[in-house]
């Protein structure tokens, strides 16, 4: 049986998220054109939330949106779990606009590139950044976040789950290991 | 490697409802795309698809191209005139020529029911079926589908009339599988000369007369009626034709409720449908010409790649699936 442990509890993350939020005005040095563009599935959530911070707190309506990326994936060939192809939301004109990415964790970039190639097809931004919950690393391509909430250090073969009141009736960051009979496996 | 589908798509009888909602679900995302300044995205780049069409055709050829070169493939037309087929070349060594040169898919329309599936057996690629003979034509089965479903939901329960030339009709074949495999409720509506034999094996009501599939359904979905029929013998005239078949404003007005109306295309207005009902409000025939792509890129896609148990516990879409 794999354990869980909760690195981030309800509250935790809804700190973590409201300094996002703030760190994403910061890097942008206020809200004008700002978009905020949450990755499919979980991402799009947690783009909910800090989009709704920020409205709260600066009383500005924030432009946002939603990307699935799995027409984009580099592995439809590879044998592995092929997600279900999800809605993408994105009616902006994305032309000179500061574009902030966000999903739930960063952990090989493939996602983020596909996410790059995406945005790409729907215009030039001026500029691009990367919003992640969690950085857990084992990184495959040259990618970093600009905004991390929580950085944590987990073996390959562990999982990182974002749970979301909207999809999982609550919120937490857990990470479930496998032992050691089912990681050599 | 199998896909959610398996290696081809030749037909609506042998999916099960599973893989018809598969279809149909994976087709909602696909809309968007047509509506994208970019119309394209790469999830087939570098596959090979060639349209290989023994039959005239404009919707369904343009369609499935549109829908390949919006997934980013590569695509050839192979058309029987001007092509080595008039010189006498059999279908399967057409096949084996086009696979050859290392392509991905075929997608073939034939005169000849059956024609798809023995192809399919001969050859690698993947196969889609884009009519063949009387048999089927799975894909307008699917748009058909998917329009009656952005209408009503699901469609358990629902009243659609298949109206018109059903002997012949490879698009009644489909439409007939796939919505009682969801669990609507199907009649066929036309002459008896233009009913095949035993149709009520296949499990739907019959109506002999226009006027009562009009007091029952909720849908209507109008067949061509092709024309060189007439010359057969199947029908004493055109005129004779609408006039105790035809699906007219005056006929729908006596209706009990709105009835939706489909139309595989390409209408003769004024013999199987009037002008006024298929420019009305109810008729959502250029919605099912929009469908059709999206209902293609979608199996294009599925049989592209992924096995089923796969796309099955992607779709419970856990926390922590693949990132």
């Amino acid at each position: 049986m794999p354990n869980a442990t909760t690195i981030l509890d309800a509250r935790a993350m809804g700190r973590t998220l409201r300094r996002m939020a703030e760190e994403i005005v910061e890097l942008n040095e206020g809200t004008d054109h700002l978009i905020i563009v949450g990755i499919q599935r979980r991402g799009v959530q947690l783009a909910d939330r800090i989009v709704k911070i920020i409205e709260e707190r600066d009383g500005v309506d924030i432009p946002r949106g939603a990307l699935d990326i799995t027409l984009y994936r580099d592995d439809l060939q590879t044998v592995g779990p092929r997600p279900v192809v999800g809605p993408t939301d994105l009616t902006w004109n994305l032309e000179g606009k500061r574009v902030v990415i966000v999903d739930d964790v960063l952990y090989t970039g493939r996602t983020v590139r596909a996410a790059l190639d995406e945005l790409a097809d729907f215009g030039r931004p001026s500029r691009i950044a990367l919003a992640v919950l969690v950085d857990r690393g084992g990184r495959e391509l040259p990618i970093r976040a600009d905004i991390v909430g929580k950085t944590i250090t987990v073996a390959p073969e562990d999982r990182v789950d974002v749970l979301v009141n909207e999809l999982d009736g609550r919120d937490a960051v857990v990470v479930v290991r496998r032992d050691a009979a089912e990681a050599t496996r | 490697m199998t896909s959610a589908l398996g290696k081809d798509l030749l037909a609506l009888e042998p999916l099960t409802p599973e893989q018809i909602r598969l279809i149909l679900d994976t087709a909602e995302p696909f809309k968007e795309i047509s509506e994208r300044a970019i119309k394209k995205v790469p999830a087939l780049r570098g596959k090979t698809i060639v349209n290989l069409f023994f039959e005239s055709s404009t919707r369904t050829r343009i369609s499935f191209e549109f829908a390949e070169k919006r997934l980013s493939a590569d695509t050839v037309n192979v058309a029987s005139v001007g092509s080595s087929v008039q010189k006498g070349e059999t279908l399967v060594d057409t096949a084996r020529n086009l696979e050859a040169m290392r392509i991905d898919m075929v997608v073939i329309r034939h005169g000849a029911s059956g024609a798809a599936r023995f192809l399919a057996d001969r050859i690698e690629s993947n196969v889609i079926n884009a009519g063949d003979g009387t048999h089927e034509h799975p894909t307008q089965g699917l748009l058909d589908i998917l329009t009656l479903r952005d209408h009503f939901g699901d469609l358990a329960g629902r009243r659609i009339c298949i109206v018109g030339d059903v002997l012949h009709s490879r698009v009644a074949r489909s439409n007939i599988w796939g919505l009682k495999k969801l669990g609507a409720e199907v009649a066929v509506c036309g002459p008896k000369s233009l009913l095949p034999w035993g149709i009520d094996e296949f499990g739907v009501k019959v109506f002999k007369r226009v006027e009562e599939a009009i007091e029952w359904a909720e849908a209507l979905n109008v067949l061509r009626l092709q024309l060189e029929r007439m010359q057969a013998g199947y029908i004493p005239s055109l005129r004779e034709y609408n006039r105790v078949f035809g699906i007219t404003h005056e006929r729908l007005d006596r209706a009990p409720r709105d009835i939706l109306i489909l139309h595989p295309g390409p209408m003769n207005r004024g013999v199987e449908i009037d002008s006024d009902v298929a420019d009305g409000p109810h008729s959502v025939i250029l919605n099912q010409v929009t469908n059709g792509v999206a209902v293609r890129m979608a199996v294009l896609y599925l049989l592209a790649g992924g096995r089923p148990e796969l796309a099955e516990s992607a779709k419970a879409s856990a926390p922590g699936a693949e990132r």
